[in-house]
């Protein structure tokens, strides 16, 4: 049973024998969506330039919040891969889509490589007014 | 809670949890393990993956787990699960997304005495020729029309384009090319990553190895496989690169819709599935092959590199410096293979996510010259530990749809291995046992440390045990590349 979280927005790696685990943490979804981003950059160690800064729009769709997760953070897997990375994030959510404006700076290096997001017992759950969830990477 | 005694034991290596164990289980879960093995099992969620996967609709027979089984997302690692054709499910998940990760061994007549003064030269010519590491993009600049065909084609591309023989061929699996490929099924995304990653090994847990063939316990088997005691071998760990991951994330996150549809019900929504005669199964086992087909060629493309810098390194210091292809193998991935199940002949779809091949003397799948030995099932260990040559069994048919393990299975998380090992001192440490090294990063080497995996040999002693697999040859490092 996970503990209860020491502030209201943040995230934690959870032990997994082999891929990688993140809890996160807050109390709305375009906050827990950016607490999620940040904290994938950081299992990877994702470091970037300080310029020029690149804006991007990308509009992901989903059944429900969880898909749009997934779907959100795998855009932003691929956009590391084309070495961009995300450090503004303004979210719209819609019924059943997610628009994001990105503000990306250039990747200067990473130290690990996140194959894929997975579904894995992914389910975001409201405890004591937080929204949290356990997203595990495929690595 | 599942505890041992939740299991039913059928041998000193075999256990098995009951249909009845939880509603919703379609098949028992059959785990190959000796007893210590499987209390470690228990530690972290495998077995519950694995009781979870046997909800799955249209499983037959069993859902195994070989005793290299770890924690995965949805699937165990060490996973196999046969659905029935074609009203059975394909399960994305279950396939893994290293659509065709697997393990290509070369053997040579090199006599280790001879290169080791050279070995440091090797293994620094196989990193420079094999493109490692994350985000590493290959020589190969290949159009749309090209990628397409070259899924379409495996290594038989690679054989067009003076990179492979006629001779690799034959010892690859399915010869290097599963029919029934669909990239027109393949997103553009997926294709825009696999441009630019063919020949490329990766990072991770994927690596080159240079090996001496340490041990022969079948010598009518190894010979036939080229495999001579005391000379160099090269072992090929990699898979389908971004292409797979993303032809993976693209169906996982469509089946998530297509559940619903079909009306299907599961524990976990990381195991949706389709049936495999629906229009989504159909596009996804096309679009699966056209990465499995990818796989085979990037290993193909990397063996051929392989090949040139034992050329460049050894031409001249050695007589004979040829690498002969053993065999090369997938251990995730989803195959139509026929079985007998109660004593009748059906088709399935086999998954085997973190599973080897393991057929049996005589079947028609495996070529000529290993009909009479089995085929090979490669066992890569652990950087600093020993690798294993096995061979399929008719038990292995009879009992696990020609199934066995594909490695030592992870023991510990990535984190808890950078807390009790430090690159640095992994590093020096492997020299010491006369172990050359080129890794990507001193963190990345740490998580891949010996003591995060299991002990190989109990593994191997396990699906021997079990009459899954029988032994070959035994391996031991002596040169790494790992991404």
């Amino acid at each position: 049973m996970a503990s209860t979280p020491k502030t209201p927005i943040g995230f934690e790696e959870i032990e997994h024998t082999a891929d990688w685990s993140l809890r996160v943490w807050a109390p709305d979804l375009p906050t827990f969506f950016e607490q999620a981003a940040k904290g994938m950059y950081q299992l990877m160690g994702a470091e970037s330039l300080s310029a020029p800064i690149e804006e991007i729009e990308l509009t992901v769709t989903g059944e429900d919040p969880e898909t749009l997760l997934v779907a959100f953070l795998s855009e932003l897997l691929y956009l590391l891969e084309k070495g961009k990375v995300a450090h503004r994030f303004y979210m719209i959510f819609g019924e059943k889509s997610l628009s994001v404006q990105l503000k990306c700076l250039p990747l200067k290096s990473i130290s690990k490589e996140i194959k894929a997001v997975t579904f894995h017992n992914l389910a975001i759950q409201s405890l004591n007014g937080l929204l949290e969830a356990t997203i595990t990477f495929d690595v | 809670m599942i505890t041992l005694q939740t299991f039913q034991k059928i041998s000193d290596y075999e256990w098995e949890i009951p249909q009845t164990f939880r509603s919703g289980m379609r098949v028992p879960v059959r785990v190959f393990a000796t007893r210590r093995l499987l209390e470690k099992a228990l530690q972290d969620a495998s077995i519950e993956q694995a009781v979870n996967v046997a909800t799955l609709p249209g499983l037959v027979g069993r859902v195994l787990v070989m005793p290299d089984m770890h924690q995965g997302y949805g699937f165990p690692i060490g996973g196999v699960a046969a659905t029935r054709y074609p009203d059975g499910v394909i399960s994305p998940g279950g396939i893994g997304y290293d659509i065709n990760c697997g393990v290509r061994l070369l053997s040579s007549t090199i006599a280790f005495e001879q290169v080791e003064p050279y070995l440091d030269t090797l293994v620094a010519a196989l990193d420079h020729h094999c493109p490692s590491g994350v985000g590493t993009r290959g020589a190969l600049h290949l159009s749309d029309k090209e990628l397409d065909q070259a899924c379409r084609s495996g290594s038989r591309w690679a054989l067009k384009q003076g990179m492979a023989t006629e001779q690799d061929l034959e010892f690859t699996e399915e010869n290097g090319c599963i029919e029934g490929a669909a990239p027109e099924k393949v997103s553009p995304r997926a294709k825009e990553r696999g441009r630019e990653q063919l020949g490329t090994l990766g990072a991770g847990n994927h690596f080159l190895e240079v090996e001496v063939v340490d041990q022969i316990f079948d010598a009518e088997a190894a010979s036939a496989m080229g495999l001579f005691e005391g000379c160099l071998v090269l072992s090929i760990h990699c898979g389908s690169r971004g292409f797979g991951h993303q032809i993976c994330s693209d169906y996982v996150q469509e089946f998530q819709a297509a559940v619903r549809r079909y009306g299907i019900q599961l524990p976990d929504r990381e195991l949706v599935c389709a049936p495999l005669d629906s229009p989504e199964g159909q596009a996804y086992l096309g679009a699966m092959r056209a990465a499995a087909n990818y796989a085979f060629l990037n290993r193909q493309i990397l063996a051929h590199h392989a090949r040139q810098a034992f050329e460049e390194v050894l031409r001249g210091k050695v007589k004979n410096w040829h690498l002969r292809q053993v065999y090369d193998i997938a251990h995730n991935i989803g195959k139509i293979e026929t079985h007998e199940v109660n004593g009748e002949k059906v088709k399935v779809c086999v998954h085997r996510k973190g599973a080897t091949r393991a057929f049996g003397p005589g079947s028609p799948a495996i070529p000529e010259a290993y009909r009479s030995i089995g085929q090979p099932v490669l066992v890569p260990g652990s950087m600093g530990t020993a690798s294993w040559v096995l061979a399929g069994t008719e038990t292995s048919m009879r009992i696990s749809f020609g199934s066995s393990c594909h490695g030592a299975g992870r023991v510990m998380s990535r984190n808890e291995a950078k807390r009790q090992v430090r690159g640095e001192h992994l590093r020096k440490e492997l020299e010491a046992e006369g172990i050359h090294l080129r890794a990507g990063s001193l963190s990345g080497l740490a998580e891949e440390a010996p003591q995060a995996y299991k002990d190989v040999d109990a593994v191997v002693e396990t699906v021997c045990g079990a009459g899954i697999a029988r032994k070959v040859a035994r391996l031991r490092p002596v040169a790494v590349v790992k991404g």
